[in-house]
């Protein structure tokens, strides 16, 4: 038996260790150090599952089998469309959207009149929702103590009532420590996702209990369910359910986004929209996981209970207590704990800032002490109404359920809450994607679908519980049997869930779309629709600054901002903004369209957009610009987009052109750096026999004295130098003439062997005067080849007097073979020389570069021969090569191939 | 006594022309064929200025005259770059290099000798 203060006292201890990750979140958020990372927004979104799926799922499982899961289905679908929410947050953000309600009164113009609306309808949905956490909360104290919880407290209160009290302290501290331009609470979000960490630990831990602990695992436990035969129908698909199912999965995929504590979590606390990508499948994870032992737990629970009175929304503790587990009920009681707290702060604070934004507010404002005029500073007070709407929100919440206790309306209300937020849907997915949605349609829309769920789910849930005459249920309003409040027009067949939604968003969509294509927008909702639809592509501050004109001094502007924001934050605010238009004071900025756009954002993130609208307006002097004229600035903004798209595309060609343009200039300068290479290298090569020739003669000249043998000797030096000159300015000739295809060509029939043998020839002497032995082998019957004789013989020649310069004297022999090569003629002139490195195997093909032992030998080369003989073979699509190793020797080859026989 | 001059060419020509010019003038001359040859004729016949190619193979001029310059013992060595390559950077890499005259080929005989002199007069 666990004792009453060990409970209180553990369930305090649990919620101050979440209000000091609330405060650590909110001090590291103030320090620009924000702890809210994408998993930390996935969990958050968890507050999705609330008490009433921590204990209800396996209620639902018991009477529905598998029908429960459809409530954790919708939302996984929903964020398939990332888009849509991605388009959300940065339209919310570009705005200064704090609410829902403020993002569909936004879109349709600032409208009071809407925001208010859609704070009715989510109050109205809500409040019974909250109910029911403060009864699971209450209910499960009950059970883990196995008293009633009035006994607890005296007898003037009741436990809820405390509950209730503690809880609204508590989203006190959280929810309006300060004003904030964008309304983010991360130490909330912080706390949530510790709570959701813990609600899912704790079940799991009562799922392994009851299916390993108390059953033999799951094969066990399906295993008799199915022998049994009421829980095996639980087991069943039913496909005649199937309507039931889309209408559960639309509805909760709807409740995803639009349940104001969704749309909280997801859109305005979200701190970098990247986030949202780790969520579109952390959260869906997560309710996979929360979901995996609701069966079990139900099977479980109606075989253990059989036929005994046990309410199956408490099987996840009364199944441990009924073994004596009570650390685990503990366990299970601080989990259904987190799931009521979690979702009562945070709708608490979205429904708050609601009611204090497009409620209160308002009328504040139109008294004249508060409003225009007035210089009193009002951000207190602001704070003031936020904390009393979450007493008072907390406070209905309560009433509602005393006097709905054990009644059907309490039961049923997740679903139906679910049902009155769909609402939202037309409206706010409408104004996003469709620009001519209007006010009137989105005003037609909410109160037509409102008023049908109204019809048909809330007020039978009231019949239900006896509180009003079912007539309306049973016959039909004034007796029409068409109006049947849960089978309109005859509609039968469907659950009452599924009949409420269908009518409801079918009245609710087609008075939206309708009357929007009847009425015509004013000027500030046909901008707004711009802003909203467009928020991608928008990058139009220009029109933004056209889009109003008017009078407004700086020093209003700035007082109404301390009027509401509070004077330090306001200052703050101005500062940064004056930072931001590279100014030092903003008092010398110009109280231009863009410093009203600010001052406006900055009052909409505390007052919601509507009422910031009303205010600026009340100290900016602005010109009335009509319909026609919006259109017209907005029409330009869509003709400058066009104009600047095609100013893109024809960057882009420009740019390719550069891109282009810069490649060649880049082939160019390379190209004209090695120009200048060989141009140095050339001049290298024509000064080296010239600085010989120019000393010697200089000293033959002056000299008379000379002695004979050195003249001699030094003529012939000038001699041999001078044909070396000339033998290079040929060459170089050739070569230039040769790569810029100037070079002039005779071709014939030419035969290959006869061109290698004439040439073996002409050189004769100077491999006998070498002692160089000399070979030539030619085959039988060679065809001839197309090539030019000269040429050819050129090549022959630059090839054997290069084996007979490198060969050693006396010791040398050159081998000349000509032969056949399949479509090709191949000669090869090899020697037994020094042979080639593999680096020299390259370069010789290179201009001026010289193989072998260049001091010996170098006089004798131009370092041209190679070069030119290659580019004349592969004139003729040959190929010029060397297969050498060092030491045994050089085997050049060169091919030509033969005439095309077709 | 007579002033030691190394000559340092890889063109047997260009040598032959240098060294008989040298030798006319009074100097006594040693020749080196490459920048490593140079170094260890440098240590053997300790001349009192050099006439350094620049195009070399082994090692080039540069980085003979390099080396040279970081042998404190040296200090007093002049060296003459001589090249066939007249780019102003060239001209610029060589003094830097602590070259004490770059002069270009094909060169004036004449000239030459005046600089040599000059540089031994120094």
């Amino acid at each position: 038996m666990l004792s009453a203060g060990f409970v209180l006292l553990l369930s305090a201890a649990y919620l101050g260790l979440l209000f000091a990750v609330a405060r650590y979140g909110d001090a590291r958020a103030d320090a620009g150090k924000s702890i809210i990372s994408a998993n930390v927004y996935a969990l958050s979104l968890a507050v999705y599952c609330t008490s009433w799926t921590f204990y209800g799922s396996v209620g639902r499982a018991t009477s529905g089998g598998l029908s429960f899961l459809t409530i954790y289905l919708g939302p996984t679908l929903m964020l398939l469309f990332v888009g849509v929410i991605v388009k959300m947050i940065r339209i919310s953000k570009d705005q200064r959207i704090t609410s829902i309600a403020d993002f569909i009164a936004s879109r349709y113009g600032k409208s009071q009149l809407l925001a208010g609306l859609v704070t009715v309808i989510a109050v109205v949905g809500i409040i019974p929702y909250i109910a029911l956490q403060l009864k699971a909360v209450s209910a499960s104290l009950e059970i883990v103590l196995k008293t009633s919880s009035d006994d607890l407290v005296p007898g003037f209160l009741d436990a809820t009532f405390v509950v209730a009290a503690l809880l609204a302290l508590f989203t006190i501290l959280f929810g309006t420590r300060h004003l904030d331009a964008t309304e983010r609470h991360e130490g909330m979000v912080a706390a949530v996702a510790v709570e959701s960490v813990v609600k899912l630990v704790a079940f799991l831990a009562v799922g392994l209990f009851v299916t390993y602990g108390m059953f033999g695992g799951f094969a066990d436990l399906f295993a008799r369910a199915a022998a049994h035969p009421d829980l095996a129908n639980l087991l069943r698909l039913d496909a005649s359910r199937a309507g039931t199912w889309a209408a559960l999965i639309l509805l909760s995929g709807l409740a995803i986004v639009f349940l104001p504590r969704q749309f909280q979590v997801i859109v305005v606390e979200n701190v970098d929209e990247s986030h949202l990508r780790r969520a579109v499948w952390l959260f869906p994870l997560y309710l996979l996981l929360i979901n995996i032992f609701v069966l079990p737990i139900a099977l479980g629970g109606l075989l253990h209970f059989q036929g005994q009175p046990f309410n199956p929304d408490t099987f996840v503790l009364t199944l441990p207590l009924s073994r004596g587990a009570e650390a685990l009920a503990l366990l299970v009681f601080i989990g259904g704990l987190s799931a009521a707290t979690g979702m009562v702060i945070v709708e608490t604070i979205a429904l708050s800032t609601m009611v204090c934004n497009d409620l209160v507010m308002p009328f504040l404002l139109r008294s004249r002490r508060l409003g225009a005029g007035s210089g009193e500073d009002l951000s207190g007070l602001l704070i003031g109404i936020r904390r009393a709407a979450i007493v008072a929100i907390l406070l209905l919440g309560y009433i509602y359920y005393r006097a709905a206790g054990e009644a059907y309306a309490l039961v049923g209300i997740g679903l139906i809450s679910f049902a009155a937020v769909a609402q939202f849907a037309p409206a706010m997915i409408g104004g996003m994607y469709w620009k001519l949605g209007t006010r009137a349609g989105a005003l037609a829309g909410l109160v037509g679908g409102f008023a049908v769920w109204l019809y048909t789910l809330l007020l039978p849930s009231f019949a239900k519980s006896g509180w009003i005459d079912n007539g309306f249920v049973a016959a039909g309003l004034f007796g029409i049997p068409a109006l049947k409040a849960q089978a309109l027009f005859g509609l039968t067949g469907l659950d009452e869930i599924s009949h409420s939604l269908w009518w409801s968003l079918f009245v609710n969509l087609g008075l939206y779309i309708g009357v929007s294509l009847l009425s015509r927008p004013d000027a500030v909702e046909a901008g707004q629709a711009e802003r909203f639809v467009d928020v991608f592509r928008r990058s139009s501050a220009d029109a933004d600054a056209r889009l109003w004109r008017g009078t407004a001094s700086p020093g209003e502007l700035a007082a109404l901002l301390e009027r509401f924001l509070g004077r330090a934050r306001a200052r703050q605010q101005l500062d940064a903004f004056a930072a931001a238009r590279s100014v030092d004071d903003w008092r010398a900025l110009p109280a231009d369209a863009e410093f009203v756009r600010f001052a406006e954002a900055q009052l909409s993130g505390a007052i919601g957009s509507a009422s910031a609208r009303v205010m600026v307006a009340s100290v900016a002097q602005e010109e009335n610009l009509g319909l026609e004229e919006v259109l017209d600035i907005l029409d330009e903004a869509t003709q400058v987009r066009a104009y600047s798209r095609e100013l893109e595309a024809k960057s882009l060609e420009l740019e390719a052109a550069t891109a282009e343009l810069r490649a060649a200039n880049e082939r160019l300068r390379e190209v004209d750096r090695m120009k200048d290479d060989f141009i140095s290298t050339v001049t290298h090569e024509l000064r080296t026999p010239l600085t010989s020739i120019r000393a010697l003669s200089e000293m033959l000249h002056e000299d008379p004295e000379i002695a004979s043998d050195d003249r001699t000797r030094f003529l012939g030096i000038i001699v041999v130098e001078a044909e070396r000159l000339t033998r290079l300015i040929n060459q170089i000739l050739d070569m230039a003439k040769l790569e810029s295809g100037r070079a002039e060509w005779t071709t014939s029939a030419v035969d290959v062997g006869e061109v290698a043998r004439e040439a073996s020839e002409s050189l004769g002497q100077l491999f006998r005067d070498k002692g160089v032995a000399l070979e030539c082998v030619v085959a039988e019957g060679l065809p001839t080849v197309l090539a030019d004789r000269d040429r050819l013989t050129q090549v022959m020649i630059n090839l054997l007097s290069n084996a007979v310069k490198f060969v050693d004297r006396d010791k040398g022999s050159v081998q000349v073979r000509v032969g056949g090569d399949g479509d090709r003629v191949r000669v090869e002139v090899e020697d037994n020389g020094p042979g080639l490195t593999p680096e020299e195997a390259v370069v010789i093909f290179e201009k001026f570069r010289q193989g072998g032992n260049t001091m010996t030998d170098k006089p004798q080369g131009t370092g041209l021969g190679l070069p030119i003989s290659r580019q004349i073979v592969e004139y003729f699509g040959g190929n010029l090569w060397v297969e050498s190793r060092p030491g045994a020797g050089a085997r050049f080859i060169f091919t030509v191939p033969l005439p095309d026989r077709t | 006594m007579a002033h030691k001059i190394l000559i340092v060419d890889d063109e047997p020509n260009i040598v032959i022309s240098l060294e008989f010019l040298m030798k006319k003038e009074g100097f006594e001359v040693a020749v080196a064929g490459d920048g490593e040859d140079a170094l260890a004729k440098v240590a053997a016949f300790a001349p009192d200025l050099v006439l350094l190619d620049v195009m070399m193979p082994k090692k080039s001029g540069f980085e003979v005259c390099e080396a040279l310059r970081a042998d404190p013992a040296r200090a007093g060595l002049r060296i003459v770059m001589l090249t066939a390559k007249g780019r102003d950077t060239e001209v610029a890499k060589g003094l830097a290099l602590g070259a004490n005259a770059y002069v270009t080929k094909p060169f004036s005989t004449k000239e030459l000798v005046a600089k040599v002199k000059e540089l031994l007069a120094a």
